[in-house]
């Protein structure tokens, strides 16, 4: 896997120029994600009404592989309901293990531009951050009226 | 000395030989030169058996290719006696000796314990440990922007309160060598002892502890091209000997009782359970390979490359090496950031030209938090450095923030 062709430009473009890294002050959760090993540190915001993502959005700091996945997500995730989200999330991560069919890769529109990850194990924990730590608001508030 | 760069050492090690593998990852750890690893295996072929036991012939050929490994490391860092001389796994165990055995038993409330913001974390936790058991105090000895430990700094932090002061001889991530003489110096005139970290240093400055007249010092054998797994723990005679064992077991008594146990002299009271004698072995043999090459030729070998790749670093826009401005104070280091790339992203982009390089806060965040980024990637030389590592290195790296998306 040449690196040269992973940076590509849809993940150089949300890396420098992320449509959802902003703060949000209306959001119903807010949860910090941080991977210790390599200083990836973000904060996940989200906007729920009636089990539907109105809004999401990401602030922190980290490679460019955890900031345009968490840009990435934040993107596809918006107008879905939770379930979808969740199923994106499942679908994501068995992609970056390397179990999923082309027509999954498609169902994750960009996100499928992070598929060679699995090739990279270093670098695993950067791309499923934003998506682990979605995953982590809806196990932690399973009980929440939203 | 005059360095021809054009000298190449790379043939005697095996993995830079057969490959086209650009080698800056020496500060994490060192190559091994076909002369250790040869070493290791004689060991294991010929001379294999529990050492310090035994009146077989063989566990005596092992006690004395322990022993003489203990001589060479006592003459490699001018240690006075050989009983000084202690083998552990590598630096972070023999700070944690020195932290339990020593801080433990002679330290309490109020007393306080100096360490400087340039740490490895391996130099920080156990005094952390210690100041949290003992009420002791831990306190920081901080330098400027360059990496620079000021005279004024030292005489302000050292005071009649101060019992150790544990330093790093050379920091991993701005590779500046601290003044431990003059460290020392102060401390032993307020009472304090000096514990050294030269798991940095040792393979680019000639160790004289006497010389230092340093109290303690570590280091770990895979920064000089040993195997992993062994290290030193330099002490004076005099404080090892009143100091209780680290850690309880065979090999380190005199007698067992159902209730109690006189421990044994020096060196072998520290040394409980069987010594990585293969490990010292090959210890040895690098020394060994060290003393051939020549450590002075080594040095200005890797200051010569050091300065070649800063000077190229500086022509690059967008980069920033951290510490000293002047490239012969970074001893074989240099730390860099690149606006807006992550240093992850840095490595792995490197990593596609073979080059190896660490990202990352390199077991040092109270120091990049001092000097305000939170990682940083960090190139490191050795002697076996070629000027042809070099240039794939500035060439892979010129092209870094474009392929990031950058216009520049």
């Amino acid at each position: 896997m040449e690196t040269s062709n992973f940076y590509n430009e849809i993940l150089t473009e949300h890396n420098i120029r992320p449509y959802h890294k902003h703060d949000m002050p209306d959001a119903t959760f807010s949860l910090n994600g941080v991977n210790p090993s390599c200083g990836d540190d973000i904060t996940l915001k989200l906007k729920v009404v009636d089990d539907v993502i109105e809004d999401a959005s990401f602030i922190g700091d980290g490679c460019a592989i955890s900031q345009a996945s968490a840009d990435i997500m934040a993107d596809m995730v918006i107008g879905r309901s939770k379930e979808e989200a969740l199923r994106l999330a499942e679908m994501f991560i068995r992609m970056i293990k390397g179990s999923v069919t082309n027509e999954e890769i498609d169902e994750l529109e960009e996100a499928g531009a992070l598929k060679d990850i699995s090739h990279m194990p270093a670098r695993v924990k950067c791309a499923v951050l934003g998506w682990h730590t979605l995953q982590e608001i809806f196990e932690k508030n399973e009980d929440a009226n939203t | 000395m005059s360095i021809n760069v054009n000298i190449s050492h790379r043939e005697d090690f095996p993995l830079l030989r057969d490959s086209n593998i650009v080698y800056l990852d020496n500060a994490a750890t060192s190559q091994k030169p076909d002369c250790v690893i040869e070493a290791v295996e004689e060991f294991y072929h010929k001379h294999n058996a529990n050492p310090l036991r035994g009146f077989y012939e063989l566990a005596m050929l092992a006690t004395e290719q322990l022993e003489n490994s203990r001589t060479t490391v006592k003459e490699f860092i001018n240690a006075k006696f050989e009983e000084e001389v202690i083998f552990t796994k590598g630096t972070t165990e023999s700070i944690n000796l020195i932290a339990n055995s020593y801080g433990m038993n002679f330290l309490g409330e109020g007393d306080e314990i100096l360490i400087s913001i340039m740490e490895h974390h391996c130099n920080i936790l156990p005094w952390q440990f210690v100041a949290s058991k003992t009420g002791a105090v831990l306190k920081y000895l901080e330098c400027d922007m360059d990496g620079l430990i000021s005279d004024t700094a030292i005489e302000e932090a050292i005071t009649d309160k101060t019992k150790i002061v544990a330093i790093t001889q050379l920091s991993n991530v701005l590779g500046r060598e601290n003044p431990i003489a003059r460290i020392t110096k102060t401390a032993h005139e307020h009472g304090a002892i000096v514990v050294m970290d030269a798991a940095q240093s040792v393979v680019h400055v000639k160790i004289d502890v006497q010389a230092l007249d340093v109290d303690f010092m570590a280091f770990s054998g895979h920064k000089i091209m040993s195997p992993m797994g062994i290290g030193i723990l330099y002490g004076k005679k005099e404080l090892l000997n009143k100091m209780p064992p680290f850690l309880r077991g065979g090999e380190m008594i005199e007698s067992v009782t159902r209730t109690d146990a006189v421990f044994a002299q020096l060196p072998y009271k520290f040394e409980a359970g069987t010594d990585n004698a293969s490990g010292a072995v090959g210890l040895m043999a690098a020394i060994n390979y060290i003393n051939s090459i020549g450590m002075e030729y080594m040095h200005e070998r890797t200051l010569m490359l050091t300065k070649m790749c800063f000077d190229a670093i500086c022509k690059i826009p967008h980069i920033h090496i951290i510490g000293a401005k002047d490239s012969n104070n970074h001893n074989g280091i240099i730390s860099f950031t690149i606006d807006n790339v992550h240093p992850h992203d840095v490595s792995q982009i490197l990593s596609e030209s073979n080059v190896c390089v660490r990202a990352g806060h390199h077991c040092a965040q109270p120091l990049c938090d001092f000097l305000g980024f939170k990682s940083c990637t960090r190139a490191s030389f050795m002697f076996y450095n070629t000027q042809e590592d070099i240039d794939t290195f500035i060439k892979s790296l010129s092209g870094i923030r474009k392929m990031m998306g950058y216009g520049d």
